[in-house]
């Protein structure tokens, strides 16, 4: 040991720079927020709750291509569709399994018409089961109530894809 | 049997004078610790419940109240129902000799500083009988941990105690403080202070000597089986202990209730005052330490103890007492 190392381990040196600094940190502004009264920035491309989305006209965008259903890494998507008197496929059932889920953010991607996005809510927790197992009206309520931020992040993130 | 009964509730009400004062601070010094660690962490901290969330501890102790006592099934139930109980009492009645000012204090015993330093030893009965009552390995070695930790501590606070003793001539604890008057023996005595204060975390169990509840290595510690009301009593009378040895780092060290000068408009703060913000201070420290140091190893904490400490402080009162001696400054009291 070299003399000012004993010198630093007697006089606690090291502990005292410590103490120092931790009482000039406790007068710094805290990083963290009052969540649930403040919340962070969330980023355009957050992989949140699922919303199916409607075109302006209110006509759903689902084509029910399945794309989604077998891109689903978790067999999280349960789709069945049949042909409507207009002659356009679409779907008569799009179940989520919220709880299969991984929230990776294959079925937005792999969706040909932008239909099936992940929205940015994250606080979607419920008391039972039951409730996280999403039917079609669920998300396209969804869809409908997130519309404007959706059709915004989606606009935002255009140029990354 | 009438003036036994009045005798009586004169001491109940004493004593609960005493014991809901301390229960109160010992609540908010749970929040001022969590609170200063926050902070320091850059944290909002604990600040929902009440004003800058002074009343959380108090919502959890109401939580702790409603949750459930669950006793293991190959518990020794009595000895493990009673080791909370023993640890807060310990805690609790430690204060009864701690003098906030001249005239405030519970019983002024002439040995009160050996009765302080009894009580606090006794406290790990409650964490030794914890541990081994849970019948479980986890508590069980925590409890080792804990029993050998504390035992080798109290060593070393017990020789910084006579250092003091020395310059004093008197156990009791007032004697002591008087005998601070001039001088505060931190000044005098400022290595043995530091040392005692270094003790004092070992001895409360707290970081950087938290070795007994490391959560990596032994879940909890001696509390892991517990839960619900016994748990908080543990807690209780951990911060407690934690509230005491601040009180008596201060009683020894930093001259008790005296105010910091004896000049005109200071020395109009009441003693208790000064008492309070001296122990508050010394929180204040075990707060920060808390939050800055890193849990020491096994080995590192025992030689610390006997290597280091004991022979330091066995040393250091040689000096103080051939200093003493030389200078015939021995104190005279009235043996």
């Amino acid at each position: 040991m070299t003399l000012s190392r004993i010198f630093k381990t007697i006089f606690l040196v090291e502990f005292i720079k410590g103490l120092l600094m931790a009482i000039k940190e406790m007068f710094k502004k805290s990083k963290t927020v009052n969540y649930p009264f403040e919340k962070g920035p969330i980023s355009p491309r957050m992989r949140g709750e699922h919303a199916l989305r409607r075109y302006p006209n209110g006509e759903e965008r689902c084509i029910a291509c399945k794309l989604c259903e077998a891109v689903c890494p978790a067999q999280a998507i349960t789709i069945e569709s049949a042909e409507r008197a207009d002659g356009s496929r679409k779907t008569t059932r799009y179940d989520i399994d919220m709880l299969k889920c991984i929230y990776c953010g294959l079925c937005q991607e792999s969706c040909p018409v932008e239909a099936i996005v992940q929205g940015p809510n994250f606080e979607f927790a419920t008391e039972t089961r039951e409730e996280l197992y999403y039917n079609k009206e669920k998300l396209l309520d969804n869809g409908d109530r997130w519309e404007s931020v959706l059709a915004k992040n989606i606009k935002l993130d255009k140029p990354y894809r | 049997m009438m003036e036994y009964l009045q005798i009586l509730g004169n001491e109940v009400y004493k004593i609960l004078f005493l014991i809901v004062p301390i229960l109160v601070s010992v609540a908010m010094i749970v929040w001022l610790d969590r609170r200063v660690w926050g902070l320091v962490q850059k944290r909002k901290g604990p600040n929902v419940v009440g004003p800058f969330g002074l009343l959380q501890t108090l919502a959890d102790a109401l939580k702790y109240i409603f949750k459930e006592i669950i006793i293991p099934a190959s518990a020794n139930k009595t000895v493990f129902i009673l080791a909370p109980i023993v640890t807060m009492t310990l805690a609790l009645v430690a204060w009864a000799v701690i003098p906030m000012s001249e005239e405030l204090v519970l019983s002024d015993i002439n040995v009160g500083i050996l009765y302080l330093f009894a009580v606090s030893s006794l406290g790990v009965y409650g964490i030794i009988m914890g541990g081994w009552a849970s019948n479980s390995k986890y508590p069980f070695l925590g409890a080792i941990r804990s029993a050998a930790q504390m035992v080798s501590y109290e060593v070393s606070i017990g020789i910084i105690i006579i250092n003091v003793l020395l310059c004093v001539g008197s156990l009791n604890l007032k004697d002591i403080v008087l005998a601070q008057k001039e001088l505060w023996y931190v000044i005098p005595l400022f290595p043995m202070f530091v040392i005692f204060f270094i003790s004092a975390l070992a001895e409360t169990n707290r970081p950087p000597f938290d070795l007994p509840e490391a959560e990596a290595e032994l879940v909890a510690g001696y509390q892991t089986e517990y839960s619900g009301m016994m748990y908080a009593m543990f807690w209780l009378g951990e911060y407690a202990n934690i509230l005491l040895m601040c009180a008596m780092g201060s009683i020894l060290f930093l001259g008790g209730w005296l105010p910091i000068t004896d000049i005109y408009p200071i020395n109009l703060v009441p003693a208790p005052i000064w008492m309070i913000l001296k122990i508050l201070f010394l929180f204040f420290l075990f707060a920060l330490i808390k939050a800055i140091v890193p849990r020491y190893r096994y080995d590192q904490l025992m030689r610390l103890g006997w290597k280091i400490f004991l022979p330091f402080s066995l040393v250091y009162l040689v000096l103080t007492a051939s200093f003493l001696f030389y200078f015939d400054k021995l104190p005279k009291g009235n043996f």
